[in-house]
């Protein structure tokens, strides 16, 4: 594997923040998509370093922070049963429901397995055939090819004891989403790189001409979030809206073929709601019929879920690049990522996680 | 630390059985054979070999540092060091902190049933060598054996107690104003080890934990000054935790800057890939210190002339600002905040 740090020199930042500096002549609204991206830009205070009349917005790219809240109070109510061996990544298990979380499902006594990889719930599914094993698979478009595997391997082996609760979403009809509010200020946008490696670019081609925005399907590295505004601001300034990619070490127009046709094998598009920002139509990846043996949702039906979010927390609109998590009255008083209130301060991609964590206005600079 | 099993070519001794039994912590016969067989050959001094239930140690007038570690790790054996490496460097680390010198250990392991003898045998020799090269004896120990599934393959305790000169003042209540941190190396060697050989990454090197023991470097270092306020090995939490602990108990502020913290570059590559800041890595031969500006210098240089400390660099400084938090210039040229680790490091998963 390669060396990383190329793509953090401080002498190419410099040279593509003058490039930014010299290309910007009014002010711009721009919104990283990507969880991951809105970590790296607070990690190495790159917002710091642009010109005042440059905006960054954070977008809703955080899969923990939009997984429905009456999905997660599923999953903790599925965990409790004692049947039920529950397999998720870390992050999710801080997560608020509505009532606890699953940290405390595992404290009285459930069996929760933090995994790392997909593929170890369907190991621990051969392991214990006892045991009813669920996999808790959420995420974008990303994670989805790794968690239908799962399926397909599960099926292949007639593991009929493992399943999956599914929550994925799809970025491009969230972008469409936020881009027609009535109070959108977004003018252009970073495209998550993971996720455009995955799927390519193509959807964002119609979004970009409909909405007259530019679209950079952008990397995680300083200098390729630095590089992916340059391109924006370019085009923000030369009246172009046009997907321009800055990953090409990644992104390939038509993106990973055979990925998309194990997502499209086990899932198919269907409406989804979003925690914090509500339902988005044709928005997420449901299990096919197809393969109902292994959707946990269909195994383990749970009736009476009355989602309840905590009034002060504003993460829907943090979500939305409508307020920075600053502007809550909540942050880092009751909520800090030890007690935090909403998802949006749990997940390390989380916009609130990453103000609380890196930015200095915690300490009184700023 | 880098074990050379040829130096050390004691043979497996043979046994009646490839694997270890319950039986053989039954305190009876199995037990003696495990103990003479395997025990003894690799630590053998004359305070152990007397076999009583304790130690008789004879020391001098003076304070003592005591401190005890326990270690689990998977997977046992990683590039680099294995599970007994760590808890003799461990624990010789944990005393040396405060600047004593590390004297006699206490060894106890937790087995489980069915843990080959072989295993047994590569951590002993492991021990035997991290001991013989920190120059600390082992002299009472005790072995448990339990059922599968009770404990994974083996833990270890370790205790030691070292002999503390009287005109050492160290503590993590003592930084001042002006203090000087230094890092003695590289950062995350041995988190990343140990998580890329547990997530099946591979990379061009391997990933090698750095686990040694630094009581020679801590004598270097206090040849050079008396004058050092604070030490600490960041293991668990990485060099955010120790860190922010310091910071917290002795209400001062800490800048450090990004750039002159180094990294291995397969580390970095390693902690990208997995979303992970190896500021939270945990590392088991590194230590950091803060020291008074007028004899940072002298301390620096004496640590770089000792091979574990050749990477030995001033990270940064202590500040009267922002009490209990650290501050870090990234290498950009902004300002961040490096903030306390909130639990286990998990890999990032989109
Ligand atoms: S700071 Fe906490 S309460 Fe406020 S929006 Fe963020 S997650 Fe919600």
């Amino acid at each position: 594997m390669k060396y990383l740090d190329e793509y953090r020199t401080p002498w190419i930042a410099r040279h593509i923040l003058t490039e930014i500096n010299n290309n910007v002549t009014r002010p711009w609204v721009i919104m990283e998509v990507c969880g991951g991206q809105t970590h790296a830009i607070l990690k190495h205070g790159i917002d710091q370093l642009l010109p005042n009349k440059i905006e960054l917005v954070h977008g809703p790219g955080c899969p923990v922070c939009v997984t429905p809240l009456e999905l997660l109070d599923k999953a903790i109510a599925i965990a409790a049963r004692p049947e039920v061996t529950f397999c998720s990544y870390g992050d999710m298990l801080r997560v608020p429901g509505s009532d606890h979380d699953l940290f405390k499902v595992k404290s009285t006594g459930g069996d929760l397995r933090i995994i790392y990889s997909p593929l170890e719930a369907v190991k621990i599914a051969r392991e214990h055939p006892d045991r009813q094993v669920v996999f808790f698979a959420v995420g974008f478009e990303t994670t989805a090819p790794g968690n239908g595997m799962t399926i397909l391997q599960a099926e292949k082996e007639g593991l009929h004891n493992f399943s999956v609760l599914s929550s994925h979403v799809l970025v491009p009809p969230a972008i469409r989403a936020l881009l027609s509010l009535p109070d959108n200020r977004v003018q252009g946008y970073l495209a998550p790189g993971h996720v455009c490696t995955v799927m390519g670019w193509q959807d964002y081609e119609a979004i970009a001409r409909r909405f007259k925005v530019p679209i950079v399907p952008t990397g995680f590295e300083p200098m390729d979030i630095l590089e992916g505004i340059l391109m924006v601001v370019k085009q923000l300034e030369q009246g172009r809206y046009e997907v321009q990619n800055q990953y090409r070490r990644s992104v390939k127009r038509e993106g990973n073929i055979p990925a998309q046709e194990i997502i499209n094998t086990v899932f198919e598009v269907a409406d989804r709601n979003w925690r914090g920002i509500g339902p988005i139509p044709a928005s997420g990846l449901r299990i096919r019929q197809k393969f109902a043996d292994f959707d946990a949702e269909r195994k383990f039906p749970v009736s009476s879920i009355y989602p309840r979010e905590p009034e002060i927390c504003i993460s829907g609109q943090v979500l939305q690049g409508l307020k920075k998590p600053k502007e809550c009255t909540a942050f880092g008083k009751e909520c800090t990522p030890e007690h935090p209130l909403g998802a949006t301060m749990v997940s390390n991609e989380g916009a609130c996680a990453a103000y609380y964590k890196y930015n200095m206005a915690r300490v009184g600079r700023i | 630390m880098n074990v050379d099993i040829n130096k050390y070519s004691c043979p497996l001794p043979v046994m009646d059985h490839d694997t270890v039994q319950l039986a053989h912590g039954s305190g009876g016969k199995l037990s003696a054979d495990l103990i003479a067989n395997f025990f003894l050959p690799r630590f053998g001094n004359p305070l152990l070999d007397r076999l009583d239930d304790q130690a008789v140690l004879a020391l001098p007038p003076g304070r003592l540092a005591f401190t005890t570690d326990s270690f689990v790790v998977d997977p046992i054996f990683f590039p680099g060091g294995d599970i007994g490496d760590l808890a003799i460097n461990g624990t010789v680390n944990d005393i040396s902190m405060c600047g004593a010198r590390p004297l006699y250990l206490s060894v106890a392991f937790i087995i489980e049933e069915g843990l080959p003898f072989a295993d047994l045998h590569r951590i002993l020799l492991a021990m035997e060598a991290a001991a013989d090269k920190a120059g600390v004896a082992v002299v009472t120990g005790d072995t448990k054996v339990v059922n599968k599934g009770s404990c994974d393959k083996v833990f270890i305790n370790t205790s030691g107690i070292g002999l503390l000169p009287d005109n050492i003042q160290i503590s993590s209540t003592n930084l001042q104003s002006g203090d000087r941190i230094i890092l003695s190396g590289s950062i995350a060697d041995h988190g990343m080890a140990i998580m890329t050989s547990r997530e099946g990454l591979s990379f061009q090197t391997r990933i090698r934990s750095d686990t040694a023991a630094l009581n020679s470097l801590v004598d270097c270092m206090l040849q050079a000054s008396t004058e050092i306020h604070a030490m600490r090995d960041p293991t668990r939490g990485g060099a955010a935790a120790s860190l922010n602990e310091w910071a917290k108990s002795s209400q001062i502020g800490i800048v450090i800057d990004e750039e002159t913290i180094p990294v291995h570059p397969q580390v970095r590559g390693a902690c990208e890939i997995l979303g992970i800041d190896p500021l939270n890595v945990a590392n088991e031969g590194k230590l950091l210190a803060a020291v008074p500006a007028d004899s940072a210098q002298s301390v620096l240089e004496a640590m770089q002339k000792h091979p574990y400390g050749k990477e030995a660099v001033i990270i940064g400084e202590v500040v009267a600002d922002h009490k209990g938090m650290v501050a870090m210039n990234t290498s950009l040229g902004a300002a961040r905040i490096v903030d306390m680790p909130l639990g286990e490091q998990l890999p990032r998963i989109c």
